[in-house]
């Protein structure tokens, strides 16, 4: 890993800033000139109208997406270009807009999964599970047996993720991200299509890990009443530009964001 | 066990610990499962955790006579509250977990709690948002510490902490046996516990259970099914209730066996398989949803296990309980019993984690006949009972050779039985309560100055068996306007019995005829849509659906011509029906905790459609305001149809009541 002493950032302080990046695809300008910070410890709200480019930037934040301009500084390391798999390393887990599991594979394999990048030995040890590799899987499983009960799904551990309702693959997903005990954990819309509890259990669970495990979160959200809720700070984009950031009722009051949500002849 | 038994200076639960980790410490008293591994604590380890919450608690200011309210799902630590509170002269009164703040603020009020105990930041949000209605609670206490960090901790404690103090006092201020002569002062007529009832009607009420009553019922009941230190008991069923508090607490202490905790509600049958519970305790609901879903799972199996199934069932339907009740049956009869076992009962008795069940009780409702006879059938020992809160539970229960689908079982040892002529069921024994916590009318309504209580049911000895059987609650039996007799739970669990109907509402008392409310089985009826290509999207349409309203008419018309063969119910067929648009929710006021139909609330909140069953009308049109998990209102509305029903003739030759 290259990131410095993560001990250095402290909460409060900036963990990932964003400096006039710029994204295009093709004659497509997706994001066009956005600067914003996520303090370590927040939960950072990405809201805008469809198309505003929020995807786009969460891909850029983890290295998806290689912007034309501008930088991104992650714990203190200034980066043009990064691959998803370094972000893995340095701390940044994310999840989908659209569930992206391994289907047939239990809820414990998949979260299992999530731990890969924390497994040490080597492959000769795996392949026979022993030594090492045993006594692996056993300190990996009892950190996932901590998720699996942090986020009460115990019941559908040995379920095939392809059979759960939506509402649980969700939380499954959020559960493979927190494998990794990430720093910095990217949600994309993890509220989409779900019913009113569902939603409320998400909403839970999202505090319950800034809580608990410390964790900074970025959030893509449309419902803007969680949004309010949730998040510490709010960056409106639109039309790939940020059009507004600040706290949840600075950002409602912001006649640029009621225009952008309402609609305005641009 | 009978060594218990027979020490009489052995009479409350915190003495029962002090022998169970002298004499079997090493056994398991209590397992739990976290992070998907059984956790176990011994007796003697029990002991210590308990000795040590006790002398926490007693820091916290609990006196001899305090009240520690107890607000949780099974888990060990709040069964250690429990006896904790007890070994220091307090009295424990567990409180319905699920109950809402309102629900909750009553009875925590009412009963005056000084401490209470709960399991997780969701109560302990709820017991904070009543804290100002709750001025006698000094400290809450809490088990799982998640979420709960950032929470002003002045009036707020970690479970363990308190352990921690209680560790530290018994070092210097209760040092040696301090604990255990504070055991000692304990005696055998002091209240035990305080267990309030659900309640069909009216405000909750707090029965006081003395220790005497509750040890002498749990060694009476230990005695009728030899239960030893050797069984496995898994406890799911709300701590509030007095079958939970008497089968896994009060037993599990008498006779020294161990109880099982679940690791979340959700994961019950599974947990149960693992353990392999050797007695088992459940209302009929939970052997219906299990039977319910291996039926659903059925349907779609292949089709050599589908037949397979199938054909053993029959097998066992024939011989199953005879072979059970140790009856003469034919060698081939008995050979391809064994054959099923090996194919079919053992694997579904090992899904049901029913491998290893001595003893299996349902009591609570009646249980369909089907049903009943389906696990008795797979050689599933399961029997029925009857209690109360008030009887510490045991009023009758089915001995061994003696099981009828349709009776309560003969007088458990020690209770004397009387039916007053209006059908009420009278009942004396030692395990009667003390009265009702700070309501003497009400005791005294209950309670006869010589110890007869009022059951509140309807019943009768059973001339054939000697049993008893149960109708209905003595106030709900009515009579039609031509006098016909109506007992509406008689006619709704008729209608219970389908798996495609979840509950029943019967009316008729003082009208012209009878009508039911009927709610589908999301699970049953969703399955069947399912096969059918029926589309819905929620509850509300699918009940609307036409072809849903065919299928039950076709029950509803079966139940008519099973009570046309009744004799005097005859005259109480069903002539209309509907189905709701919305689940019967304990949360809305509809249903008791322990799920029981609030029959006249129902019929209130639900008038437009009662008059409409009653004035000819085709469709109605209905809003209904509704209470969400969080305590939030909303309200729906809907079109419900209400469907006309034939009648038969009554077929039986017997009198027309009418």
């Amino acid at each position: 890993m290259r990131a410095p002493d993560d001990t250095t950032i402290k909460a409060g302080q900036t963990l990932l800033s964003v400096e006039d990046v710029s994204l295009s695809f093709g004659g497509v300008k997706a994001i066009r000139g956005v600067s914003f910070d996520i303090k370590k410890g927040e939960i950072r709200a990405i809201i805008g109208p469809n198309g505003a480019g929020k995807t786009s930037m969460l891909n850029v934040i983890n290295g998806f997406y290689h912007p034309q301009e501008g930088q991104i500084t992650f714990k203190g390391v200034k980066r043009r270009k990064m691959r998803p798999h370094d972000a893995a390393t340095g701390g940044i887990a994310r999840t989908f807009q659209n569930v992206a599991l391994f289907r047939s594979m239990t809820t414990l394999d998949n979260i299992m999964a999530g731990r890969t990048l924390k497994m040490h030995s080597n492959f000769f040890w795996q392949l026979w599970r022993y030594g090492p590799a045993e006594r692996e899987e056993i300190e990996h499983r009892h950190k996932v047996e901590e998720i699996i009960d942090f986020l009460e799904i115990e019941h559908i551990r040995r379920v095939p993720v392809g059979r759960l309702p939506y509402g649980l693959q969700k939380r499954v997903e959020l559960g493979r991200a927190l494998a990794m005990e990430p720093e910095l954990l990217l949600l994309d819309e993890p509220m989409a299509g779900m019913n009113l509890e569902e939603k409320e259990d998400m909403c839970r669970y999202i505090i319950d890990v800034n809580n608990h495990f410390g964790t900074t979160i970025a959030l893509i959200e449309h419902d803007m009443g969680v949004v309010m809720d949730l998040a510490n700070r709010v960056v409106v984009l639109d039309y790939g530009q940020k059009i507004a950031d600040g706290t949840p009722d600075e950002v409602k009051a912001n006649q640029a964001v009621i225009d952008a949500y309402l609609g305005v002849a641009h | 066990m009978a060594q218990n038994a027979i020490d009489k200076s052995v009479d409350t639960f915190p003495k029962f610990l002090l022998v169970n980790a002298r004499i079997r410490g090493d056994r398991p008293a209590i397992r739990e499962k976290d992070l998907g591994i059984w956790q176990t604590w011994t007796w003697a380890q029990v002991k210590e955790e308990v000795n040590a919450l006790a002398l926490g608690l007693k820091e916290l200011g609990v006196e001899r006579g305090d009240k520690v309210a107890i607000v949780g799902s099974n888990k060990p630590r709040l069964y250690w509250a429990m006896c904790a509170t007890q070994s220091i002269g307090g009295i424990p009164v567990p409180v319905y977990q699920d109950a809402v703040a309102d629900e909750m603020s009553y009875v925590l009020q009412h009963a005056g709690a000084k401490i209470a105990v709960v399991e997780n930041q969701e109560q302990v949000d709820k017991v904070l948002s009543i804290s100002d209605q709750l001025p006698s609670i000094t400290h809450l206490i809490y088990d799982e510490p998640r979420g709960l960090r950032d929470y002003d901790h002045t009036r707020l404690k970690w479970i363990n902490e308190v352990q921690d103090i209680g560790r530290k006092a018994m070092e210097t201020k209760y040092s040696g046996d301090a604990w255990e002569k504070m055991i000692a002062e304990g005696k055998g007529a002091d209240i035990a516990v305080i267990l309030y009832t659900s309640g069909t009607t009216g405000k909750p009420k707090g029965v006081m259970l003395t220790y005497d009553s509750v040890v002498i019922s749990s060694q009476n009941a230990n005695a009728f099914d030899n239960l030893t230190e050797k069984e496995e008991v898994i406890a799911y069923l709300p701590m509030a209730w007095v079958g939970d508090h008497i089968f896994s607490y009060a037993q599990s202490y008498v006779a020294g066996y161990t109880v099982n905790c679940p690791e979340s509600p959700e994961t019950i049958i599974e947990d149960r398989r693992e353990i392999g519970t050797s007695y088992a305790f459940a209302p009929p609901r939970v052997y219906e949803n299990l039977l319910t879903l291996t039926m659903v799972r059925m349907e779609d199996a292949g089709r050599v296990k589908h037949a397979m199934f199938h054909y053993f069932l029959k097998h066992a339907r024939k011989w199953g309980e005879k072979i059970l009740n140790k009856e003469p049956v034919p060698v081939m009869a008995r050979l391809m019993y064994w054959l099923g076992e090996i194919l079919v009962y053992g694997p579904m008795k090992n899904r049901y984690g029913f491998t290893r069940v001595r003893v299996a009780y349902t009591a609570g409702e009646a249980i369909g006949p089907e049903i009943f006879r389906y696990y008795r059938s797979l050689g599933v020992n399961l029997k029925q009972l009857y209690g109360q809160t008030e009887a510490s539970v045991y009023i009758t229960a089915q001995p061994d050779g003696e099981i009828y689908a349709d009776t309560v079982g003969k007088p458990s040892p020690d209770v004397e039985i009387k039916i007053e002529d209006n059908g009420e069921v009278l009942f004396r024994s030692p395990g009667v309560f003390a009265g009702y916590y700070k309501e003497p009318e009400k005791t005294a309504e209950a309670k006869t100055p010589d110890g007869w209580v009022k059951s509140g049911d309807a019943g009768f000895f059973d001339p054939k068996t000697g049993h008893l059987k149960i109708i209905d609650r003595a106030k709900d039996v009515g009579h039609l306007n031509d006098g016909t007799l109506f007992a509406p739970k008689y006619i709704e669990n008729k209608l219970k019995f389908y798996p495609n109907i979840k509950e029943a509402v019967a009316l008729g008392d003082k009208r012209d005829y009878v009508t039911v409310m009927l709610n589908i089985d999301l699970v049953s009826v969703g399955s069947w849509a399912e096969r059918n290509n029926v589309i819905y999207g929620s509850y509300q349409e699918l009940a609307a659906h036409p072809r849903v309203y065919q299928m039950l008419s076709e029950h509803v018309d079966e139940v008519n011509r099973s009570l046309s063969e009744e004799g005097p119910m005859a005259g109480a067929q069903i002539k209309r029906f509907l189905i709701l648009h919305k689940e019967l929710d304990a949360d809305d006021g509809e249903l008791t905790r322990t799920q029981k139909v609030r029959r006249g609330f129902i019929a209130e909140r639900y008038g437009p459609l009662a008059k409409g069953l009653y004035e000819g009308a085709k469709e109605v049109d209905i809003t209904t305001d509704l209470t969400f998990e969080d305590g939030r209102k909303g309200t729906i509305s809907a079109r419900v149809k209400i469907e006309d029903m034939k009648t038969h003739a009554p077929s039986a030759p017997m009198d027309k009541a009418a």
